[in-house]
């Protein structure tokens, strides 16, 4: 049984070298990206009360979120399983900016339970969220972002999605769905189960005007020009939705002409993070894997339980799943010298620090090469002076 | 994991659904190279460029789709159900493979545990928790892999939840079936990232299956 105490609790991944250092350099370079994009680096604590952490976040992130008692003064306190609502509470309180805010940040989470079959429950959440501009113009400046922190992730082959939660959930209210009926429908609508919908319909549970337009809502996804069936199916309906169809539209013509070669495709059923997102949502995908690597949208006035309603926008990755699909390579050599232990020489000691200082790696305390493993080079005494020369025969195996 | 933009792999499972499958992809054109009934290979290769098929157990059809190992598959309602089902899309019934899952047992066997949990033996566990929890009834579940008719009969449960085709299996054992808890036929199940990234090649198929639908 003594082996056993070596593995970690399922869904908990550690990381080792040099997967380690890559994920690291992945890490700055991403944090690079975000401050030359003018987003500020936030670092919420892992652990707070639940009441703060909860708030305005619904009833899915309660069930993620592992809890445990302070010691201190008995109350609830969890480990935070989502960073957005920290960001949002940062934007409330800590920072009440009076203008745009932009904040990124990057930590671990954890989760109770994945959120997809085999998926991690101790993800590296990265993001970046744009509180206080309601405008679609945020909206790009977000999803630009997280296509470029795809580009710097070595992901070269992706898809963007775009959907609006207002459609889907003005839909509910124009065709009198009640609270009761609404969780089955939107289950039906999640698996665009037509046949199910059909049920519901033969069961006389919906009328046949909300059967229509529901078979429409679950049909209307592909490529951009889904949009003008929406138009003819739901148009004229609600003003909210044609609103929400004319902001799709606007979505669309700026990312075509910002990025012209990103595949796009449009899901009006989309309802992912549908309890607390408010309008445009985003995602991108990638071959290689079954389910969305980065996604958003935005969550206008989530930040109303902190007493500051604010339009607010943005999109989180785990940064481990980035690493993994991603061709994101540590620009740093992997190799380094391998130096002599001997502190009391004075000039070695120097030669130490002048090579450090400029970068290299070296590793003290090996006299023999094959102790330095990872070092291609040696710092050897010739000709009363201290000089570096490359390790001719390969030594690596050793250790 | 086979998300390769070019390929497209739709899952099956043999019998049935295997059975009724391949003349609607030999109606659009689509033969297989070998044949998977009496073929030992677990991929086939079709005469479509980038169309291959996976021949695999009927309860393992969402789990290789939802992760996405397979584009799309077709799977039992059944399977579904228990699987979960709401991280796939499920856009066609195939009217196919049609039977109900039951509660049954032995005459009066659903009051017969008037004090303490009831006790029920299926394959479904997830799909019989939730329904008893549905209704408000306390149970416990034994989890079997095949012969449930035997569980009431030798006193191991109170009551089964299994499906039910004809009802002959049943009947012949002294059981009867009780509450009809879903309808089940076979589904076509479709992979959420390979729908939106492989839009056109899942589209035809769909259109392929969704003749079949049952009316």
């Amino acid at each position: 049984m003594q082996s056993k105490r070596w593995l970690l609790p399922e869904g908990v991944q550690e990381t080792v070298p040099p997967e380690s250092w890559r994920l690291e350099a992945a890490r700055r370079a991403l944090l690079d990206l975000y401050w030359r994009w003018g987003f500020d680096l936030i670092r919420p604590p892992l652990i707070e009360y639940l009441e703060s952490l909860l708030t305005g976040a619904g009833h899915e992130l309660d069930l993620q979120t592992f809890k445990l008692t302070d010691q201190l003064n008995g109350r609830m306190m969890g480990v935070r399983s989502d960073m957005t609502t920290q960001a949002t509470r940062i934007d409330a309180h800590r920072l009440a900016a009076t203008g745009p805010a932009r904040y990124c940040y990057i930590g671990s989470v954890l989760r109770t339970r994945p959120e997809e079959p085999g998926g991690s429950r101790s993800p590296l959440q990265v993001g970046v969220e744009k509180f206080g501009d309601g405008h679609l113009a945020s909206d790009l400046e977000i999803v630009s972002l997280m296509l470029e922190t795809l580009a710097v992730m070595g992901i070269s082959r992706s898809y963007l999605d775009l959907g609006h939660v207002a459609i889907y959930r003005r839909l509910v209210v124009a065709c009198g769905i009640d609270a009761e009926l609404e969780p089955t429908v939107f289950d039906v609508v999640q698996r665009k189960s037509r046949p199910d919908l059909d049920r519901l319909a033969a069961d006389q549970r919906i009328d046949a005007t909300t059967h229509a337009r529901f078979s429409a809502l679950i049909e209307l996804n592909g490529p951009a020009d889904v949009l003008a069936e929406a138009r003819s199916a739901l148009g004229g309906i609600d003003s909210t939705i044609d609103a929400a169809l004319d902001e799709l539209a606007a979505m669309v013509a700026l990312v075509q002409d910002h990025y012209p070669e990103m595949p796009l495709y449009l899901d009006l059923a989309e309802l992912r993070g549908y309890r607390y997102k408010t309008g445009l949502l985003f995602a991108a995908f990638a071959p290689g894997l079954g389910r969305e690597l980065a996604r958003g949208g935005r969550y206008d006035d989530v930040g109303r339980a902190f007493g500051r309603p604010r339009p607010a926008t943005g999109f989180s990755a785990d940064l481990n799943l980035l690493a993994a699909l991603g061709e994101f390579a540590d620009q740093r050599p992997a190799t380094g010298i391998a130096a002599p232990g001997d502190n009391t020489d004075a000039a070695l000691l120097a030669e130490i620090r002048r090579l450090r200082a400029a970068g290299e790696r070296v590793v003290t305390g090996s006299p023999e090469a094959a102790d330095a493993p990872g070092c291609d080079r040696l710092l050897e005494h010739i000709d009363g002076t201290w000089r570096v020369r490359a390790i001719t025969t390969k030594s690596d195996s050793h250790g | 994991m086979n998300q390769s933009p070019d390929t497209l792999t739709l899952a099956l499972s043999k019998g049935r659904i295997l059975e009724a499958t391949l003349p609607l992809l030999a109606s659009a054109g689509i033969t297989l190279q070998d044949d998977p009934e009496t073929s030992r290979k677990l991929v086939f290769e079709t005469n479509k460029p980038g169309l291959r098929l996976l021949v695999i157990r009927a309860s393992d059809v969402p789990t290789f789709v939802s992760y996405g190992a397979a584009d799309i598959g077709v799977a039992g309602k059944d399977v579904l159900i228990e699987h979960g089902g709401a991280d796939l899309y499920e856009p066609v019934d195939l009217g196919i493979a049609k039977c109900r899952l039951m509660t049954a047992g032995l005459p009066g066997a659903m009051d017969a545990a008037k004090h303490r949990p009831l006790r029920v033996a299926t394959k479904y566990v997830e799909t019989t928790r939730a329904h008893f929890a549905r209704i408000g009834r306390q149970v416990e579940i034994i989890k079997l892999y095949g012969s449930m008719e035997l569980a009431p009969i030798v006193g191991l449960a109170d009551v089964i939840v299994d499906l039910v085709d004809t009802g002959n299996t049943l009947y012949a054992n002294g059981l009867e079936p009780f509450d009809l808890i879903e309808d089940i036929s076979a589904r076509l199940v479709v992979n959420k990232a390979a729908q939106k990234m492989k839009h056109a090649q899942i589209g035809e198929l769909v259109s392929l299956f969704g003749q079949t639908e049952a009316a």
